[in-house]
Parts: structure tokens; sequence; C-alpha cells
């Protein structure tokens, strides 16, 4: 074998990841007195040039859709970098029969430099849907458990939102949320008749100073990265009051490999290649928190391979990569002719929506499991490439009527994106791929993905609402989706809403979960596993902040076994 | 932070430097960067006129052509070419295989199809005449009728996609839309009045 570079030193704790949890971890941990290391794939983010803020598509010369126009299938150039569905030299494969998208941000902060900031708490009846419907299983905590950590989350990245005692979305401590678009009162009006609950958005930006950051300066274009930290994200909230402890040490271009275990069973170190060299490294630590992402996570676990751990470690219950599943995701939209009389004004406000529709008919008898949430969008948007693509296919033609009707119709639209639960089932799994390897010889995943009826006719459900809402409020719904298919109702591909959770679930018993409700490997007791991997179930609410409150959780049991000694 | 005001802030970020980072705020840098970018790319470029990189000249004045049919000028804004779009195509064309072929072939088809109908490359047609052939190849319907025209509809829906593309993505455009925003603003006043 060729000559390992090691650390020097045993640090307390090695976190794998910077993204939202890993930055948790950092936080609580260096100021709870840790001597921490962090390992994070990508290069360091520089927000001062990194972030495209202000910028117009007229500013670069490919308008923002990037080189030969291949940036558009990755939300385009102004988001913040790194995040692609393709990474060069590390691929991922689907199964035969399987459609899975895999979005990765290889980057100090990872995806949260540029998220939507959507910051849903679960509701209590999310950690027993099993008991409710007999689906899926049961979490090992309750809501009482994490919700005092919800309130630290909350409390220290700042969240807007509003107190509306729904029963599907909890109260939490939140901003003032910003008064609604023009759109977004007519499509409350319409739910106001439909007896749909639309209430304002809760997002992770700020609208007044907090904790030494300023407000938001409402340019609407939050995925760009804000200068300000107006928004949260890892890179800018969370790892400078880590740094400043002095307690972190974070290795930049370290693509971890392996956990490697030692001999009483325990973890001891993390290898990793450093991409600048090409040469494997490794650095030690008293227990690992790995936060590379859900699938990152359970890749690494799984070719974690070892005499004591063959399936890799802690995965003697054979469930890392099982429990997958992503957020039910369709789309919908129409044209609103009272849109078309509003004057000229700036509609840019926050990055994302100012209001939404939480699940509002979960004391309903359904035809489906479970439920989703909408989000709304539309209005005057900044220009940008690929906003006629659908105006030039439905009424094609050329010259000064195409020119007239672009001026119509822009800014009359309104959208709706449905988020629903998806049910785990046995066919949705990943797991290593025999062949392949990346370009850092580490193998690959394979993606296994099936839509269940569960989730298909939640879909439907979806596009009869957004067409109601549309109707009512007196305009043309445009959507046609198939009603069979990969995409029946408009269901996205598994992956694309990028709400992948599951793969190394939490709970009691360790022949069916990898983790304790602490995110504690039942098999190693000083590996943690703190992103979407633990999470039991994917409810209607985007997983980052429960995500963030179980990895705060986790971090102060960490702290407290590791000062009283149980870790090493 | 404490000698930094959000007012300073805020003069800033319209002044065009945009501010910092992470828990403080240090007002500088990033839109500098950004005029940085734009204008090194402005300066590498000479003066005037625009060299193709990638179509060779009868192509590129036949894409211009074209560029200025989908979206002309009229009294209330320029059109497409004045928006730069056929620069914009032809940048990405030659950064993307795919657009290679269909658009250069796609050129290549136009003249073809007009020199079958015309005697003569679609340049040299008569207004009349290449109103004739666009208004054959920019609808679908018409390749349903006569399964020979679907190649050149593919081709025109694609053209006047990334027509649109780069006149809307150009000043000119985001004007001749009336958008109005991108800038900071101190307070979110929400929606002005909803008409009755």
């Amino acid at each position: 074998m060729a000559q390992v570079n090691r650390s020097p030193k045993t640090y307390d704790v090695c976190i794998i990841g910077s993204g939202a949890r890993g930055g948790i971890a950092a936080k609580i941990l260096t100021e709870g007195g840790l001597d921490v290391v962090m390992l994070e794939a990508g290069p360091q983010v520089h927000p001062e040039k990194d972030f495209k803020m202000f910028m117009w598509p007229y500013d670069l010369p490919h308008r923002g859709v990037g080189v030969g126009g291949k940036a558009a299938e990755n939300f385009g150039e102004f988001l913040a970098p790194n995040g692609a569905w393709q990474i060069e030299g590390e691929p991922y494969v689907s199964a035969p029969g399987s459609d899975f998208q895999w979005f990765r941000s290889r980057i100090v902060g990872g995806r949260t430099n540029h998220w939507g900031r959507i910051a849903l708490r679960f509701a209590p009846v999310d950690f027993r849907s099993k008991t409710r419907d007999g689906l899926g299983d049961d979490w090992p905590i309750a809501y009482e458990d994490i919700a005092p950590y919800y309130d630290k989350v909350e409390s220290y990245i700042g969240v807007f939102g509003s107190q509306e005692n729904v029963d599907s979305a909890p109260n939490g401590i939140f901003l003032p949320p910003p008064k609604p678009r023009c759109h977004e009162i007519l499509v409350k009006k319409a739910c106001d008749k439909l007896n749909i609950a639309c209430i304002p958005a809760r997002l992770a930006i700020l609208t007044k100073a907090h904790n030494g950051r300023l407000p938001c300066h409402y340019c609407g274009r939050c995925e760009r990265g804000c200068t300000t930290a107006s928004n949260f994200s890892s890179s800018q909230v969370l790892l400078p009051p880590a740094m400043a402890t002095g307690k972190l040490t974070l290795i930049t271009g370290a693509m971890a490999r392996e956990v490697v275990v030692g001999k009483t069973g325990k973890a001891e170190a993390v290898s990793y290649i450093d991409k600048a060299t090409k040469s494997e490294k490794r650095v030690y630590a008293k227990a690992v928190v790995v936060a590379a992402s859900a699938c990152e996570s359970a890749r690494l676990l799984l070719n974690s391979k070892s005499s004591l751990f063959p399936d890799g470690i802690a995965n003697s219950s054979g469930t890392v990569g099982r429990y997958l599943t992503d957020s039910v995701g369709s789309d919908g939209w129409g044209e609103i002719p009272t849109l078309a009389k509003m004057p000229p004004h700036n509609h840019d406000g926050v990055g994302g929506m100012h209001l939404y529709m939480p699940w509002w008919k979960y004391d309903r008898k359904n035809d489906f499991p479970r439920g989703y949430h909408i989000e709304i969008w539309g209005g005057r948007n900044l220009p940008g490439a690929g906003m006629f693509h659908t105006l030039c296919r439905e009424e094609e033609g050329y010259g000064a009527s195409l020119k007239k009707r672009a001026r119509e119709v822009y800014g009359t639209s309104v959208g709706f994106s449905g988020r629903g639960e998806m049910i785990p089932n046995p066919d949705t799994y990943c797991e290593i791929d025999p062949e392949r390897v990346d370009q850092w010889g580490i193998p690959v995943l394979r993606f296994h993905f099936k839509w269940s009826e569960h989730e298909i006719r939640q879909a439907k459900d979806m596009q009869e609402t957004f067409r109601s809402i549309v109707e009512t409020m007196g305009g043309t719904y445009k959507r046609r989706t198939p009603i069979d298919g990969p995409n029946a109702f408009g269901i996205e591909a598994g992956g694309k809403i990028i709400h992948e959770v599951g793969t190394a679930r939490m709970g009691d018993d360790p022949k069916t979960s990898v983790l304790n409700g602490y995110c504690q490997a039942h098999d190693v007791k000083n590996l943690f596993v703190t992103d979407g991997a633990p999470l039991v179930t994917n409810p209607d609410k985007n997983p980052t902040l429960t995500i963030m409150a179980l990895s705060w959780r986790a971090s102060d049991y960490l702290l407290q076994q590791a000062k009283n000694g149980s870790l090493s | 932070m404490s000698s930094v005001t959000r007012r300073d802030v805020l003069r800033t970020l319209a002044a065009g430097a945009v501010g910092g980072s992470v828990l403080q705020v240090i007002p500088t840098k990033a839109a500098e960067y950004a005029h940085q970018a734009v204008k090194k790319e402005k300066a590498a470029a000479p003066a005037g006129k625009y060299t193709p990189k990638y179509f060779d000249a009868h192509q590129y004045e036949t894409l211009t052509s074209l560029c200025d049919t989908i979206i002309p000028k009229d009294e209330k804004s320029g059109g497409a070419v004045e928006a730069g779009a056929p620069e914009f195509i032809d940048l990405l064309t030659s950064e993307n295989e795919e657009f290679q072929v269909k658009l250069a072939g796609g050129l290549l088809w136009l003249d073809s199809h007009c020199a079958d109908q015309y005697g003569k490359t679609y340049l040299e047609c008569s207004p009349e005449q290449r109103k004739e052939t666009l208004d054959l190849i920019a609808f679908r319907k018409n390749a349903k009728k006569d399964p020979s025209l679907s190649q050149g509809v593919a081709f025109f829906s694609l053209l006047r996609n990334m027509t649109c593309d780069g006149f809307y993505t150009s000043k000119i455009g985001i004007e001749d839309l009336q958008y109005i925003g991108n800038v900071p603003r101190g307070e979110w006043p929400g929606c002005p009045e909803l008409p009755s």
C-alpha cells in the first residue's frame, strides 16, 4: 500500500461535511471546548466573489445559462456554487428501470449556500405516523424531544413566520414575516374561498437585524448567496463562530473514503483523498460525525468495510442505504387576468415565497396517506433565459405579435409546487455499485427508485388543487400532465426535489435501524450520523430545519458523552 | 460591524459595491469583482464588429436576419439584434455540439428548402418569400400536414427559444418588460394596490 499520510495529532472529533448539519456540530462541539477537525470535499467559498448578488443576466457573456448553455439544467450560473446534478469524475448510477437524480454541492457550506431557506418544523403527528395509519415506522423520539432544539435553531439562525396554531405546522420562534406580494394576495383570497389554509411562509431569512447579521435588503435572489448573510448558510452563520473558538481545523479538498475502525471496534480515524495531491491521508479522532448528506453518508458507511464490519461500518442491521425517500413533487401554473392589470412595480421581496399552504386536509379522509404543502411562485420576476419558452411553444409564430404577447403575459402567471410525503418502500434504496469507482478510486452509489400508488395519488390531488385555485382566481390552468407513466400527474423523478433522506435511520431496535435517537450508531458508539440519513419519515416539511435540530441535539449528547468519558 | 450602519451598506450596495461576509459587514469587493469580470470580457473583445466564434459569415448573416425577424425592433424598443442575441447564440453554439448540429444543420436546411422553392438562398429571397418560408416552419401544425417540414419546424423552435433568451436577458429586453428591481431596498412595502 502507498504511504499514508497520518495526522500528527488525535482530534476529539472529526466531522465529515460542512453543510447545515456539519456546521451545527462544529459550532456546538467547538463552543463546548472540543478540538474538532472538519473534512470538506470541495473548496473554500468566497461570498464576496462567488455570490453574484445584483448582477444582471447581461453582465455575464452567457447570460446566466453558462458555457454551452449547460448550467441551465443546474438552476443556472447565478446559483451560489458548486451545486450540480452531475459532477465530472464523480458519477453515480441509476439501476435499470430507475431514475434517481442526485444534486450534490462540493464547497464549504454545501447546499446551504443556495438552498430555498424553507424552514418548517415537523408536527407532533409526524413522529407517530405509523401509529396513525400503519405505514412505515414511528420515530424513537417524539416532538417534545426535538422541540427545544427547534427553538434553539430558529433563535440562532433567524426564521420569519407567524403563530398560526395549525396542527400540521407547529408554532415556532419567528421574526416578523414580510407582507405578501400581489399574486400571493390573490392566491390567498382564492384559498379562503376554498377553505385551504394559506399563511405566511417560514424561511431562514432575516426581516430584522439578528445576532449581528443585517436584515434582508429584498433583492429577491437568495439562491445566489447573500454577501450580507441576511439569509442562513452554514458557511456564513455556523462556521464563523466555530472558527472563532480557535478549536476548528477545516480541511478543504478532502474527499472522505473510509471511517477506519480500531481493534476495539470503535471508529479511530477517517481516511480521505487529498484532491490537490491525489494522495491518501488519514486523520485521527476520538469520535466521528458523518454529515456528508444522506446518500453520501450511506456511501461512506457502506464503503467502510473491515473484518469487524464486512457489510460496512454500523451496518449490522443491513439497513444502511435502505428507506431512502425524496419529497413527492409536482408543479403547475396558470395565467391570471387580474395580474395583467397591475402596473409595473418592484415585486422582488425575499428570495422565495411570502405565503404558503401548509397541509390542510390532515383531519379528512383522503385517498392517499400523509399530506403535502404548497409553495407559491409567479409574478413580475427578474427576466431570465427560459422565461418565454412556454409562450413560444404554445403560441409559436414570430415577430411583432410574439414580442407583444411576451409583454402581455409577463408577470401574469402564478405557479404552485406541491411537496409531499413519500412512504419508504422496499424498491427504493441506494447501494454500492459493484463495478464503478469515481476518479478518487472510491466505489460509487447505485440507486433504485420507485414511486408507489400512494405518491401518484398525492400528485393527482396536487394537480386538482392547483387547478381549482387557479380557476377560483379567475385564471386559466396551463399545466398538462399524463395520467400514467414515470411522470404521472407531473410527479418528478426521485431526487429532483433534493430532499433525499432516510439512508441510516434512527430507531430503538438495532436490528432494523442504524442509529439511536441521538444519531449515534448502535454498533459503534463513537460514530454519529447527523444529516438527512437518520430521518425515519420524510414529512411534507422540507427537512433542513429538522436535520439541524437533530444535529444540535446529537451534538449536545456527544459533548456530554465526551466530557464524562463514555466515548473513549 | 458597529461602525457600519445599515444605511451605509444600502448606500454602498446601491452604488454597486457589494458587502462582505459572515457576521460582520465589510462593504467592498463583490460587485466590484463582478464589474471587473464584465469589464475584462468587454475589453477582451475589440470594439465594433463582433467576430463570430462558430458560424461562418453566411451562416451568421442568416442567423442575424432570423433573429431580427423573430424579435424585431418596434416603436417601444430595439429588437433581438440590438440586444445581442446573435452573439449570444454564436457563443453558446461554439461550446455545444448539440447546438452546432441543430443550428448549423438547420441553417443549411433552410437554404436547401429555399433553393428547392425559389432557386435562391434564404438571404437572397424576397421579403415575401422569406415570410412564406417562415410561416411554414414557425408552426407545428404545418409539419403534421407536410412531414418534410418537420426538421425545419424543430430548427425554428430551438432558434426562437434561443432568440427569446438572448433578447429577454438583455438590458433592452428586460426594460421592454418593464421589470423593476434587482436593487437593495431598506423596506419591503408589499403589493401596491390591487386592481378591483
